[in-house]
């Protein structure tokens, strides 16, 4: 049994925003299966017990002082920008026409 | 001897004593790099005059009568996932093609601090994902001991820089080996600093719980040099560390292990290791021992499930972090006509930038974190981590450090893995359990495998901010190795 299916791969493709072409999901669908299958090896680590980590490093809640710091300048923050107007990020609609 | 085969802290004394200045040594090897990068291919971006400005402003303080640190003047290779505000930064990627940050890393501040000439960006895997810097979207580094090998990555660019004596230092990440790989497969010295001991300030974020900034260098006390310049903490990064960097130098110019205990990770060789590379692993820990170290073998089961967590977690991470490249605020924007949405044009703007193995671990990422799947897969992969930390933890109460082959085989032929991500995968089968737990590791030359005379690494592995310890036992090594060879490691590859 495979351990995803294409269906899947087309699902995920769509949560993470990529317009996947019919032969890429193909070509993803079959490399996935094997990667999925060989990773799943995890689940046969007796771990019940265990705590998981997220970070190699025990820090908690990093601070530092509040204080206002020179930082980037509205023209250095947009000047990779694919396009701009009246000092802002210019963005397609993000609405649907009906609304 | 010409400047580009000189060590970097030759380099260094030489330009404070004034013999030979900034300019000449950036130009040496800017000379170098034009002569041999249509075969090599190890950098994105060369720019002759922000190099030569650069040169000549370290020749400026100099004349000036500034006290300039050790590596004043030194020329450096600088892996393209750092920004830099005078060059473009791509990550090797299509998506952020000309892209030029508004600030610079860390890393790169303190690059420039130090008086380091920076002489260009260097090839990666494509968000450093990758093993071969095949992945890059700018064509495949080659691997100056033979062109139709890899130069291991994904700081690919930056280990075939150092070998092929454009660079006598470059800068890399190691997220899950990218350092000590393609080190040992180029026969040159990478270093992973302990987790948070060098900060991830302006470094394009793949996993960000593993990702570490370290140096390359053709010896062990030239990265010690490099890996003092560029660490120490940063209030800019949350998980840097606040505490003083281990005395690596000292510990590059000490190489003494006289009574240190070693101990040879069990579950580390066996089926899937090519014989050469064990042959000269086990010679070297025969001649630690003839140093005067204690050797024992050390058990750590979970290092067997080492790699299937970290291809769960750092694919998780990943997608996460790849997020941003959203087509908004930076970077490519494909199919905006003004009657798409903003969610198709992100759509396809990251279908038409991103490569194949950013686009698989982005879809594995998103699978192991889905609802459902959650606990089986990232959940579980969290706890092996736990007792990957704990199994080191364990073994570092028996012995001082731990020593392992740095990679299964040598240099693979580009395009043999291209099409098989777990054939892959499985270069990084040594490197990984380190990036989990966050410590420290180093690779040091050991010698050439006999079936096809391709370099070999030692890995040594150390505690959290033992890195000094890394660097004691591999200065061990290259001084007794050297010894034998007449000469470093590099010097028997084949002329470019």
């Amino acid at each position: 049994m495979s351990a995803i299916t294409r269906d899947e791969v087309a699902h995920l493709a769509r949560l993470s925003r990529l317009a996947l072409a019919d032969e890429e999901l193909d070509h993803f669908a079959a490399q996935l299966d094997v990667i999925i299958g060989a990773v799943a090896r995890v689940a046969e680590v007796a771990a019940d017990d265990i705590p998981p980590s997220s970070h190699a490093l025990p820090l908690t809640n990093v601070y530092r002082p509040d204080e206002v710091r020179p930082s980037l300048t509205p023209d250095q923050a947009l000047s990779g920008a694919p396009a701009v107007e009246d000092g802002r990020f210019r963005v397609p609609r993000i609405l649907g026409e009906e609304a | 001897m010409s400047l580009i085969h000189k060590s970097a802290a030759e380099l260094g004394a030489l330009v404070a004593g004034g013999e030979v200045s900034a300019v000449e040594v950036a130009q040496a090897h800017l000379d170098r790099i034009a002569a041999v990068e249509p075969q090599v291919n190890a950098f994105l971006h060369v720019d002759v005059e922000t190099t030569l400005g650069q040169a000549r402003a370290v020749d400026a303080r100099r004349a000036a009568g500034e006290d300039l640190g050790p590596l004043a003047g030194v020329p450096i290779a600088h892996k393209d996932v750092f920004t830099t505000v005078d060059m473009p930064t791509t990550a090797g990627s299509k998506i952020l093609e000309g892209y030029r940050p508004p600030y610079d890393a860390t890393v790169t501040r303190r690059l420039r601090e130090a008086g380091l000439v920076i002489l260009g960006k260097t090839n990666l895997d494509e968000f450093a994902m990758g093993s071969s810097t095949e992945n890059s979207a700018y064509g495949p580094t080659r691997n100056p001991w033979d062109l139709n090998r890899i130069p291991g990555g994904s700081s690919g660019g930056s280990s075939a820089a150092v070998a092929a004596y454009e660079a006598p230092l470059s800068t890399g990440t190691d997220t899950g080996g990218s350092i000590r790989q393609p080190a040992a497969v180029t026969g040159i010295v990478g270093m992973k600093p302990t987790y948070g001991g060098s900060s991830r300030y302006g470094l394009i974020a793949f996993a960000s719980s593993l990702d570490t900034p370290g140096p390359f260098a053709r010896n062990v006390m030239d990265a010690a040099l490099l890996h003092e310049a560029f660490s120490g903490h940063d209030a800019m990064d949350s998980t840097s560390i606040d505490a003083p960097v281990p005395s690596v130098v000292e510990a590059a110019r000490n190489g003494d292990v006289a009574g240190l205990r070693i101990g040879v990770v069990k579950e580390f060789g066996g089926d899937g290791y090519q014989a050469g590379v064990l042959a000269r692993f086990h010679e070297t820990v025969e001649l630690l021992e003839s140093l005067g170290a204690k050797v024992v073998e050390v058990s750590c089961p979970s290092f067997t499930t080492a790699l299937p967590a970290y291809y769960l977690i750092a694919p998780s991470e990943a997608s996460s972090n790849l997020a941003r490249f959203d087509a908004m605020r930076y970077g490519l924007r494909v199919g905006d006509d003004g009657t798409r949405s903003a969610e198709e044009v992100m759509a396809l703007t990251r279908a038409a930038g991103f490569g194949p193995e950013v686009k698989r671990r982005i879809i594995l990422g998103t699978y192991a974190l889905s609802s459902g799947y959650y606990d089986a897969y990232y959940g579980q992969a969290q706890k092996v981590r736990t007792l990957i930390a704990r199994d080191f933890e364990a073994a570092f109460h028996q012995v001082d450090v731990l020593v392992s082959p740095t990679t299964p085989t040598t240099a693979f032929p580009i395009g043999e893995r291209a099409d098989d991500p777990m054939a892959m995968y499985l270069a990084d089968l040594c490197t990984i359990p380190t990036n989990l737990a966050g410590n420290a590791a180093i690779s040091v030359p050991c010698g050439l495998a006999d079936e096809d005379g391709l370099p070999v690494g030692l890995q040594v592995m150390a505690p959290v901010l033992g890195d000094d310890r890394c660097y004691r036992v591999a200065a061990a090594v290259e001084r007794a190795l050297e010894g034998r060879w007449g000469g470093s490691l590099l010097s028997k590859a084949p002329a470019l």
